[in-house]
């Protein structure tokens, strides 16, 4: 279990944007719980806004908690999305050890059939595990997860029935496919200063198979719950 | 046992000694998600007290008199009345359906012989009249016995009706519905020293009403962002203030508490700043809080430990409950691992500072992945205010005694409800070898919450709802 839960270490601790030998940050545990915790706190945040009644207060604080890595790790220079795999599958029920959050990336067995982008010149030699980035097309700006954030904010103003497909639909949806995130397969990797984007960010038109009708949503919230 | 001490020591307010009283509820293992206690309070006189469960029912129980050929048990709290406060509803604009679980129920200051309280779920608040008819008219003019109408022509001489006794009847009607006058979820509402007004918070604004008038209320805080996309904080708790009619306070998820005065008649527009030592309180720039019309206030806030910082810093400083003391010159705020006890002309930092359950601190993460850092805890204080309460987990809640500095850990459970039997002070384990009769942290059962007390207005009796049952217990009569 993290000491005093997840403390923040100095910079010097901090992943080395520029890459060492293998990309391996200096502190790999603080690096993979922070992540970690901001790819659970992204799923609350979808759980909740798909949830009938959201409750505000907690919503806003998770997505405080949700900024404030990002605003971390953007200072480090290794904003980047990762899928929260290891986070969905965890029972929400269950006071749980550190087993599912300090699972490194290493563990994370290839999900789904997704084949490695070419890395861009110059980029910095990923983890070894290989991150599964989708190859859908879709890229988002920081700014795009920014505003995908205020947007979850402007549905709970908002709810109506179609406010859900108004929060997806200038967002890569692929982000939001609760499918997607749970195998693995999440598009869209922010650029933030420093990190060179390794595809051309020609941004893919929001998918029209975006799950957003109640009968998915349900279905995909139950398999959540379930796991 | 309490505290560092050994042997025999018990604490809790002067040398309290606590004695498993009752308990209601049903005891299956099976709990109902209506029956889920949702709020206590005792009433002024601490001769009635209330529940409201999830299902939006409410359950008024009355202390009997007390037996004299039995002079050691006090009197016994049994049902007086029960209802069904308040019904799910559907917002068919927002295709939302408003649950009837009742949020919180307060009690208006007996006038007459009938009862008034006030209770609340997330979107209504309704006035409910408890009355008590023991007596009915008999001999009526114009209509039979059993109610059928008799031919006037029939009748050739008048009578006046007597009243007679009858069985003792509690009957509870409505008689003010409070609606539609919240965007957000009510969480608190507090009626004031004038026994006139009250007022309702939910999560970014505050109404005052009058108890008479149901068309109308007063928006007196109002801390909705133009844009909601830049939504970072948001209110807890409102309480007014116990003696000044003028004065209320609220609490912040960002574990600010504001007291605010409703004399002040400038249009404030502007930037809360603390007083005092710390660090400048960051407030957003797009999220200014608009004080409204007639508000001034404190802005109360203990300044950030550094070296405490995590990313749950912010989760864990969301302020759940604020209580003023009887006395009115103390305030207590609850957070997640910690109460504090707040001078209200001492905005810097708290007086007082007592651990909940602080080895829950290493494993905020986990509390986080399973929701119960949102929990929200209440607290109260006991009647002379030298004592506090709150509950934590494993049904286990906390006393503190302001004065003597002791604090004991006790615990509501069916094992130690023999009657009048004393309850034991429990430790929790943080490391090492685990004592004898000690929990150890990863035992604890996070399901089994108490996030709802009560502490009788004058007496050493207090109630817990510790989910499905409510636990009454009583200090040892020597």
């Amino acid at each position: 279990m993290f000491a005093r839960g997840l403390k923040r270490k100095s910079s010097e601790d901090a992943e080395d944007a520029d890459g060492g030998v293998a990309g391996l940050p200096a502190a790999p545990s603080y690096t993979l719980q922070r992540q970690s915790l901001l790819d659970m706190s992204l799923v609350k945040l979808q759980l909740c806004h798909m949830l009938v009644e959201p409750n505000l207060c907690r919503s806003v604080l998770i997505a405080n908690t949700v900024r404030q890595i990002q605003e971390e790790m953007t200072q480090d220079g290794t904003w980047r999305v990762v899928a929260p795999q290891a986070a969905g599958r965890a029972p929400l029920d269950r006071l749980v050890s550190t087993e599912i959050l300090c699972r490194s990336g290493r563990e994370q067995e290839g999900e789904g059939d997704c084949p490695l982008p070419d890395p861009a010149p110059g980029q910095a030699p990923r983890r070894p595990q290989s991150s599964p980035w989708g190859l859908d097309g879709s890229r988002e700006g920081r700014g795009g997860f920014q505003k995908s954030l205020d947007h979850i904010f402007e549905t709970l103003e908002n709810k109506t029935p179609g406010s859900v497909e108004e929060l997806f639909s200038d967002v890569d949806s692929s982000y939001y496919d609760l499918d997607a995130v749970l195998t693995g397969m999440v598009g869209g990797a922010p650029t933030g200063p420093g990190l060179p984007a390794f595809a051309p960010t020609a941004a893919a038109p929001p998918s029209s198979t975006c799950r957003s009708d109640l009968g998915e949503l349900e279905h995909t919230v139950e398999i959540l719950v379930e796991t | 046992m309490a505290g560092a001490g050994g042997g025999g020591c018990p604490a809790g307010g002067n040398d309290l000694q606590w004695c498993f009283s009752q308990v209601k509820g049903a005891i299956d293992e099976d709990v109902a998600e209506a029956d889920i206690i949702s709020t206590v309070e005792f009433n002024y006189s601490g001769d009635l007290l209330a529940t409201g469960d999830k299902g939006g029912r409410v359950v008024i129980f009355q202390r009997e008199q007390e037996n004299k050929s039995r002079p050691h048990s006090r009197g016994e709290y049994n049902v007086y009345s029960t209802f069904q406060s308040h019904e799910p509803e559907f917002d068919y604009l927002k295709s939302l359906e408003i649950e009837e679980k009742i949020n919180k129920i307060r009690w208006l200051p007996q006038q007459n012989a009938a009862h008034f309280l006030l209770s609340t779920n997330d979107k209504t608040i309704k006035l409910w009249k408890i009355s008590e008819r023991d007596k009915r008219a008999e001999g009526y003019n114009l209509k039979d016995e059993d109610g059928r109408l008799r031919d006037p022509f029939r009748i050739t001489a008048l009578r006046v009706p007597i009243l007679k006794p009858m069985d003792l009847m509690v009957e509870a009607s409505p008689r003010r519905i409070f609606a539609n006058a919240h965007t957000y979820h009510i969480n608190s509402i507090s009626v004031n020293s004038d026994h006139e007004t009250y007022l309702s918070a939910d999560d970014l604004r505050i109404n005052l009403w009058h108890l008479e008038i149901t068309d109308r209320s007063f928006n007196i805080v109002d801390i909705k962002p133009v844009n909601m996309e830049e939504l970072t904080e948001v209110i807890t708790a409102a309480e007014f203030h116990p003696h000044q009619c003028n004065v209320f306070v609220y609490s912040s998820s960002k574990g600010t508490i504001r007291l605010c005065d409703m004399r002040s008649s400038a249009l404030c527009d502007r930037h809360s700043k603390l007083t005092g030592p710390g660090p400048p309180l960051e407030v957003s720039e797009a999220q200014k809080v608009k004080a409204r019309k007639l508000t001034d206030w404190k802005v109360f806030e203990e300044p950030e430990d550094p070296s405490s910082r995590s990313f749950f810093s912010e989760i864990i400083s969301s302020i759940s409950d604020v209580r003023f003391s009887h006395s009115g010159r103390y305030m207590m705020t609850r957070d997640y691992l910690s109460v504090k006890v707040w001078d209200l002309n001492m905005e810097s930092r708290p007086v007082e500072t007592h651990q909940v359950h602080e080895y829950l601190r290493s494993k905020l993460c986990s509390l986080y992945e399973n929701d119960c850092i949102f929990d929200k805890f209440e607290c109260c204080w006991g009647g002379s205010d030298s004592a506090i309460m709150t509950g934590s987990y494993n049904n286990f809640f906390r006393m503190f005694d302001r004065n003597t500095r002791r604090d004991v850990t006790l615990e509501a459970s069916r094992e130690n409800s023999k009657p009048r039997a004393s309850l034991k002070p429990r430790k929790v384990c943080t490391g090492g070898k685990r004592k004898k009769d000690e929990i150890s942290v990863d035992s604890l059962d996070f399901n089994k919450k108490i996030l709802h007390t009560a502490w009788h207005p004058a007496e050493n009796i207090i109630a817990v709802a510790a989910t499905n049952n409510l636990y009454i217990f009583q200090d040892k009569v020597n």
